[in-house]
């Protein structure tokens, strides 16, 4: 309930306009319309000044040097863990793990809990709308150990089908691995029904959250999740630095994944014992600038206000869905405005998504184009590629218009010369 | 908007040796992992020269284009003379300054035919020699 208070009290329309004049690749006039951020965001300037006063001020290894600058850094990078753990409502900070981005914290979970708790003829629930990050690890795991994998399919709108859930959860499921909003549709999963449903049927679940805590407030606590990744690139914060969230319980029986410093308590000849959790999964030195860097970037987005900035961009997303509806012989493909992320996913018939992202470039609109990392739910909707615009809390109406024109512009000057 | 100038729209509109041969020599396909770009040369070989070529699939204008305009230039060319065709032959051919995404594009043609008559794998240009 605090939550919900919170959600509400927080709530104020984003001033659009100040947050750009944070992001200084949108100075240019015309400005870059960067409509790509659900593959990686643009970074304000906080959050390159907090990297640049630490190698500029205090630049220095953490956690073992007898100086002043190394414990600032140290203090530091630990404020930052507790920026995020507090950003996804954690138990304890110490169950904030900083990995290299959302792929390493599933590999890590994938390694790790997956060899203590995985074997032959275990079952990994998916659904078809994974990334390749959160689908082959566990086919990685699954060669490894003879556990199979299974599906949880989608409808023909792109949301899951819960009629099938009963049948997929059985007592060989030991793990659900599913994203919170899907990269290519935008769908918006209601995950906490499914983790109530697989904790009833004995799985654990881990959450790809790369597309969710970006945008709207993520609470590991209310949810119950056991595991919850994402990627600090995808938030405002640079690139080189990713979280994964555990429950300690989990955390503290696994083995450690990568071995080397920091991960230790001792190191004999022939055997060593390991370090309490978090750094017994945070072996070398770590990617201290851009944890700090992660840090601001929290301190970014949650001063705007998650809930503000989930609102502008369902905003973003309804006024494009109506806007991109007027072009003839789009297919937008996913659920409805209401049911998703700001993430639109389309085809134009008659043009290559390449083609469509290649015109759009040249009027200085960046979209993506391609299979977006999701080779299977690509073959599930039948196409081979489509062209995906997706916003964050710097985006406008404006650019959405630009988007419009510069497709209109495409249509001219491809499906003119089809006829 | 030099990166659609016009011959390479008429090339992806009315491409030329566009198709399957009934028997061919040689027949390959390939796609490009990027993006999922297909496509497939068929070439007929007499005493070491191509006959007749022909290609088909699916992929953007640039992939498209330079696979016509290719074809256009192996045929009547010995193995020989095809074999030595380059990266750098491929991107004059195309006269458009490309990223490195769409070079792939351009090249996926050369790429199939190289793989299909000589065993060549790898992207033309970054050939494990």
């Amino acid at each position: 309930m605090t939550q919900k208070t919170m959600h509400t009290s927080d709530f104020r329309p984003l001033d659009v306009q100040a947050i750009r004049e944070d992001f200084p690749i949108f100075a240019e006039t015309p400005p870059l319309a960067f409509l790509d951020s659900a593959a990686s965001t643009q970074t304000p300037r906080p959050v390159v000044e907090a990297m640049d006063a630490y190698y500029d001020t205090y630049r220095s290894n953490i956690h073992r040097g007898i100086y002043r600058i190394s414990e600032e850094a140290t203090d530091q990078y630990e404020k930052a863990r507790q920026k995020v753990a507090r950003l996804i409502n954690a138990p304890r900070t110490s169950e904030v793990i900083f990995t290299r981005n959302t792929t390493e914290s599933i590999n890590l979970v994938a390694y790790s809990w997956g060899s203590l708790h995985i074997q032959q003829g275990d079952e990994i629930v998916l659904t078809d709308l994974e990334h390749h990050s959160n689908l082959v690890p566990w086919q990685m795991l699954a060669q490894r150990t003879g556990a199979s994998l299974r599906y949880l399919e989608i409808t023909d709108r792109g949301l899951l089908d819960f009629t099938q859930l009963q049948d997929v959860l059985t007592e060989k499921t030991k793990l659900v691995a599913i994203t919170h909003v899907s990269n290519v549709l935008g769908t918006i999963n209601p995950i906490q029904s499914v983790i109530d449903a697989a904790h009833a049927a004995g799985a654990k679940v881990i959450v790809d959250a790369a597309q969710s805590v970006p945008h709207f407030h993520v609470d590991v606590q209310q949810l119950d999740c056991d595991f919850l990744a994402f990627s600090g690139h995808k938030m405002c914060g640079p690139t080189g630095v990713g979280v994964l969230y555990g429950k300690m319980e989990l955390l503290d029986d696994m083995p450690p994944f990568l071995g080397g410093g920091s991960m230790i308590r001792s190191v004999e000849r022939d055997i060593s014992t390991y370090a309490d959790v978090p750094a017994k999964f945070e072996a070398g030195t770590p990617s201290i600038a851009e944890a700090i860097g992660l840090g601001a970037a929290v301190d970014y987005i949650t001063q705007a206000g998650l809930a503000s900035i989930h609102v502008h961009e369902q905003e973003l997303t309804k006024y494009a869905h109506e806007r991109l509806q007027e072009i003839e012989s789009i297919t937008m493909y996913g659920p409805a405005p209401h049911q998703k992320a700001g993430v639109i996913s389309f085809d134009i018939e008659g043009i290559h998504p390449h083609d469509v992202a290649g015109i759009l470039d040249t009027h200085n609109v960046a979209i993506r184009a391609g299979h977006h990392c999701a080779q299977p739910l690509m073959k599930k909707l039948d196409v081979i590629a489509t062209a995906r615009a997706s916003f964050y809390l710097y985006n406008t109406i404006e650019d959405v218009d630009r988007l419009c024109e510069g497709l209109q512009k495409a249509q001219t000057l491809m499906i003119r010369r089809n006829k | 908007m030099n990166i659609y100038q016009e011959e390479l729209l008429d090339h992806y509109e009315n491409p030329s040796n566009y198709g399957t041969l009934p028997n061919p020599d040689i027949s390959h396909e390939e796609d490009n992992p990027l993006c999922g770009d297909r496509i497939r040369m068929d070439l007929l070989i007499e005493d070491d020269i191509i006959k007749e070529v022909r290609f088909c699939g699916h992929g953007c204008t640039i992939s498209l284009a330079a696979a016509s305009m290719l074809t256009e230039k192996i045929k009547g060319k010995t193995l020989t003379e095809v074999k030595n065709i380059t990266r750098e032959d491929i991107m004059d051919m195309v006269g458009i300054p490309l990223g490195p995404v769409r070079v792939k594009c351009a090249l996926l043609a050369l790429k199939v035919l190289k793989a299909g008559a000589y065993g060549i794998k790898g992207w033309p240009g970054e050939e494990e020699q």
